[in-house]
């Protein structure tokens, strides 16, 4: 099979690419505009009909979805194709309370199954490999789209489902499972129990693809070195297909996207305006060859940034900075913008496990942000001084990364609750509308 | 003469000093002195125990942040000016006290000063060039 899943797509030259995306886009909205009366309503609203679409650069004369509309028309409101000719829903966690819902037909299936099958082949799988697939099943997207992009490859295929490290670690070392695809969090946690037990030596992982929620490079350096593994990130949501929208290949400087199933684009948060490559902003993607739920210019509230460098790896594909926070889990804090990762990363110079937590309060109308992070218990010397000076420590380099105060509390090992699904690493108590 | 201490990263959370207690209890480890470092948010739990090197491993299999401190006992009269005289000495010679605790034992007739300096070999020669008495860890783990 050698590098690519699908060299004639993957590696296809730029101005054909840009032809088949001119053509899928074009179809694609003339039959949203026939079909879905809410986004018809939306371009009548902003003066747009499907004949004002001739070119790529037309797309940014289309209104913009939010999860707002998508939760205003739940369920069926953005839905494209007979709900008869549908095969599949899958759903968000809906951790901020707004259910998500998504409809496949069978060609909705297969073009996301490749995609992961695509990032599955990057990540060097072919069908000799076993795949460890402990993303959550069920309506989550996780499982079911790393299972199909498997099965598309022709690996054997483990459908563990998330939980039961014992019993994740037994099958790893059973069925030689070669390539793992969980949460990057899940992944230290798996790493750290296989470390700590000294069963490093009795698995047989190669490689792992991790998404669905945010890490850093330090974070992967952890991983790959308790693991004896390349971790390869991956990306994508619900309401565009599920994971397997962009994965990285050998190269590693970036997500290649699927760009002949979605169209990226990077807007100013603020003033929706499309900016130019290589700057940063949120990332706004439309679908144009899904039946039934594609959405056109939809906003991700990811902020990252787009390369289209050429790559080593010969894809042509734009490549996806790893995204640097969401415009909505961004913290302000004493009106500074504060990213947990940028958080993480100081905690992992010096030498912290990511086991952390970030709570912000407002204490007499001023915010106070305090981060509680375990101590690692190899360093302690059993002094008070000590564990004063490593508080000050971090908050010197907290101050450096992010300008402001940060209350720093060392906390005993294994006190912040590991989370096997996605870690919740953020606690804010303000009340910040009344 | 160098005798082993625990030290212990204690968070200021409910029940933590009675979990590490019952830790201790249930492995038979008997306790021969202790004191508390305490700040705001955590506090230092220094224990003088009957056997140090199987306490620690206790400790952090039931994942407490533990260190084993190198500390000096001094065994001295239990009257007035019995601790003056071995402070003086050590700081005629230059030598800083980081911390110290003392218990008093009724069997002895004595009373116990556990001492951590900075120059923990400096420091015996001295006590024992002025006449000090220095308790052995045997003596202290088995009494």
């Amino acid at each position: 099979m050698g590098k690519y899943f699908n060299q004639a797509v993957e590696c296809m030259p730029r101005e054909q690419l840009r032809e088949l995306q001119t053509k899928r886009l074009i179809d694609t909205v003339h039959r949203v505009y026939q079909n879905v009366p809410y986004y018809r309503n939306l371009m009548e609203q902003k003066g747009v009909t499907p004949d004002d679409i001739k070119s790529l650069e037309d797309l940014r004369k289309l209104p913009f979805l939010t999860k707002d509309d998508l939760r205003d028309a739940y369920p069926y409101g953005l839905l494209a194709a007979p709900l008869s000719d549908c095969v599949r829903i899958q759903s968000t966690s809906g951790t901020t309370g707004r259910r998500v819902v998504a409809f496949y037909t069978q060609h909705d299936i297969d073009l996301w199954d490749e995609c992961c099958a695509r990032a599955i082949v990057a990540a060097g799988g072919t069908k000799d490999d076993v795949v460890h697939v402990c993303y959550g099943y069920g309506l989550f997207t996780g499982g079911p789209g790393l299972n199909g992009g498997s099965h598309k490859v022709g690996c054997l295929t483990l459908p563990m489902s998330s939980g039961n490290t014992d019993r994740q670690i037994q099958f790893m070392i059973d069925l030689h499972s070669t390539i793992l695809c969980c949460t990057p969090s899940y992944a230290a946690y798996l790493a750290e129990s296989i470390y700590e037990r000294g069963l490093r030596d009795q698995i047989h992982l190669k490689a792992g693809i991790f998404g669905a929620e945010a890490w850093t490079q330090e974070m992967r350096r952890d991983i790959e070195e308790k693991l004896g593994i390349k971790a390869y990130d991956i990306y994508g949501l619900t309401e565009i297909s599920g994971p397997g929208v962009s994965f990285e290949c050998e190269e590693q400087t970036g997500m290649h996207i699927n760009e002949d199933h979605f169209i990226a684009e990077i807007i100013d948060p603020v003033t929706g305006e499309v900016l130019p490559d290589g700057e940063k902003g949120e990332l706004v993607f439309t679908s144009i060859s899904k039946e039934a739920f594609p959405l056109l210019r939809y906003r991700t509230r990811d902020i990252c940034v787009l390369s289209h460098e050429k790559c080593s790896c010969g894809r042509t594909h734009v490549k996806m900075s790893k995204p640097m926070g969401r415009s909505d889990d961004m913290l302000i804090v004493k009106g500074v913008n504060v990213f947990p990762s940028q958080i993480e990363t100081v905690l992992l110079n010096k030498g912290y496990a990511a086991n952390y937590q970030i709570l912000v309060d407002r204490v007499n109308h001023s915010d106070t942000i305090e981060v509680q992070v375990e101590m690692m218990p190899e360093a302690f010397s059993g002094t008070v001084a000590d564990i004063t000076n490593r508080e000050k420590e971090l908050v010197d380099a907290m101050r450096a990364m992010l300008g402001i105060y940060v209350r720093v509390k060392l906390v005993e090992p294994k006190t912040i609750a590991r989370s096997e699904g996605k870690a919740v690493r953020v606690i804010d108590k303000r009340k910040l509308i009344d | 003469m160098i005798i082993k201490q625990l030290s212990i990263f204690v968070e200021n959370t409910k029940g933590r000093l009675a979990d590490i207690a019952d830790i201790l209890a249930k492995e038979n480890i008997d306790i021969r002195a202790l004191c508390v470092a305490d700040t705001k948010d955590f506090g230092i739990l220094r224990l003088i125990v009957n056997d140090p090197e199987k306490a620690a491993i206790i400790l952090r299999e039931n994942h407490c942040t533990v260190a084993l401190t190198e500390v000096l006992t001094i065994k001295i009269e239990d009257k007035p000016g019995g601790l003056a005289k071995p402070i003086r000495i050590l700081s005629d010679h230059g030598i800083n006290v980081e911390y110290m605790y003392a218990f008093v034992s009724k069997e002895f007739d004595s009373a116990f000063v556990i001492l951590r300096v900075e120059n923990n070999e400096a420091a015996i020669k001295i006590l024992l060039d002025a006449g000090v008495t220095l308790v052995s860890s045997k003596e202290i783990y088995d009494m």
